[in-house]
């Protein structure tokens, strides 16, 4: 379980997280939302320790990251795996020495072990036949899933993806996300998903949490988004008239009455 | 102010990379993966510049020497000391300023802007250590060991310009060579050559590492690292020369 207690950073003059706070558990996906430049990436890179919040604490499993010294940092950065947003494969190693890189770097495995931990996570996200390929050569849902292999390579307790779903076409949106549902429940993983993919909102969001302009604005389930009477949130989620009739039927199918307003 | 704050990151960046390595067979890799990139990569065009370079040396030095009280083997004692005091380490290095110094500004700036520093920053990996401690030291071993060539190369390319001109014949040449030769001078190349692989090394690390933004920034501050790297060699020079000699 991730806790974030009263976190606020700033830039300069400039407050980017106001006094956010929010409980994050293991075996669900744990997702921030919101517009641009409200702040949820800010808070995630405070959550790896890529930034050092002005205040407030980050727990992890009760250990208070922000006080930690470099080495228990350390310890803790290896039960993290993160799926960046342009997923942050290095060009020069082929996938299979991409995903075997942390397995390289932190485990005393022989190569026959690493080679077969490779392939199994490889297979969990759907790739085959592409252990010799470069990153250059492969497709941008490809690269997702080689990144996603690569943060669960060393079976970390914590999965962080930033916009995992960012330049993805809506089908294979569908495919990241499924897996990172599937990876979260059978590893008993707590990941925290940043995204602004309403899709991801109502597929994985077991636990929702709303930021504008730096301030927590909302938090709940996939099902209570839906019947949320918070201005700001529906028109963030349901922008547009498509996603506002999907809002109608899904409460129709949850409640059997349509809203007030629609005949 | 921003000169001394770069300054103040620049020495806390070195002060970063003196940390344990996770895992010494890894950082080895990368070190030899280095060394390849930055010796052998640079090889070929050391010896081209090199030998051009005593040729030049040679042809000019012969130009100038027109009286016939001085014996021509000076040619080649001029030579020899022009080439091993300030060509080989000094214009060397400058051309490694732009071929090994613009590729590590990029190389780190491409992976600050693609995320791949923060990939490893999260996997729990010393950054400074790993990306940048294994190009100082790749450096610090091999560019000295292409100077020491650059040397041989320049004195050689300048002996086959004066023979294949008809200005001094190669025995002659090879008299000139040994005449006054000062092992001292091959140190003070040395010497110099460690400084040069330093700044070739660190400086544009530096300007890689902390890029903010996205490919015109790798640009710039890929430019800004070879000119910032040429001028501390220069200065770098003129300090070790008033001090050395």
């Amino acid at each position: 379980m991730i806790e974030v207690k009263n976190i606020r950073k700033s830039f300069g003059e400039k407050i980017v997280i106001n006094d956010v706070s929010a409980a994050m558990k293991s075996g669900q996906c744990n997702l921030i939302i919101g517009s641009s430049g409200s702040g949820k990436t800010v808070l995630m890179k405070c959550m790896v320790g890529l930034f050092a919040p002005d205040k407030g604490e980050i727990l992890y499993d009760g250990a208070n990251f922000v006080e930690m010294t470099g080495e228990q940092r350390t310890n803790i950065r290896k039960e993290i795996g993160m799926l960046f947003q342009g997923s942050a494969l290095f060009d020069s190693l082929t996938v299979q020495q991409n995903v075997m890189f942390p397995l390289d770097m932190f485990t005393k495995d022989t190569t026959r072990e690493k080679l077969k931990r490779v392939n199994e996570v490889l297979d969990r996200v759907n790739l085959v036949d592409t252990n010799k390929k470069f990153p250059s050569e492969l497709s941008g849902g490809m690269k997702k899933r080689v990144a996603l292999a690569r943060a669960i390579v060393l079976n970390p307790k914590y999965l962080f993806c930033d916009e995992p779903n960012s330049g993805l076409d809506p089908q294979t949106s569908l495919v990241i996300d499924k897996l990172i549902r599937e990876i979260t429940i059978e590893y008993n993983i707590c990941t925290v998903v940043n995204t602004h993919d309403m899709n991801s909102v109502m597929e994985i969001g077991n636990y929702i949490l709303y930021m504008y302009q730096g301030n927590k604005e909302w938090e709940g389930t996939n099902k209570e988004i839906i019947f949320s009477k918070n201005q700001r949130l529906n028109e963030f989620i349901f922008a547009s008239e498509f996603l506002k009739d999907a809002k109608e039927m899904r409460m129709l199918e949850e409640t059997g009455k349509m809203p007030p307003g629609n005949n | 102010m921003g000169i001394i704050s770069d300054i103040g990151r620049y020495l806390l960046m070195l002060k970063g990379m003196f940390s344990r390595p996770e895992n010494g067979k890894m950082y080895w890799k990368e070190f030899m993966h280095q060394c390849s990139d930055i010796g052998v990569g640079s090889l070929g065009i050391v010896a081209i510049i090199s030998v051009f370079i005593g040729a030049v040396s040679t042809v000019q030095t012969a130009y100038q020497l027109i009286t016939p009280l001085i014996p021509k083997s000076t040619i080649a004692v001029i030579v020899r000391d022009t080439v091993i005091l300030e060509f080989a380490p000094t214009l060397t290095c400058i051309v490694l300023a732009g071929v090994v110094g613009s590729k590590i500004a990029s190389e780190l700036g491409n992976m600050r802007v693609s995320e791949q520093i923060d990939a490893l920053e999260i996997m729990g990996i010393n950054t400074k250590t790993y990306l940048i401690m294994p190009k100082i030291a790749a450096g610090l071993l091999t560019i000295p060991m292409l100077i020491a060539i650059a040397m041989a190369l320049g004195i050689w390319g300048g002996r086959l310009a004066a023979n294949m001109a008809n200005i001094v014949s190669p025995e002659e040449f090879d008299k000139g060579l040994h005449e006054g030769f000062l092992p001292y001078n091959v140190f003070f190349a040395l010497a110099k050559s460690y400084t040069f692989a330093f700044i070739i090394c660190s400086i544009p690390a530096f300007f890689g590492f902390y890029v903010k933004g996205g490919s015109l920034e790798i640009g710039r501050a890929s430019t800004k690292a070879v000119v910032i790297s040429c001028i501390m060699i220069l200065f770098a020079d003129y300090i070790l020369s008033a001090l050395l000699l």
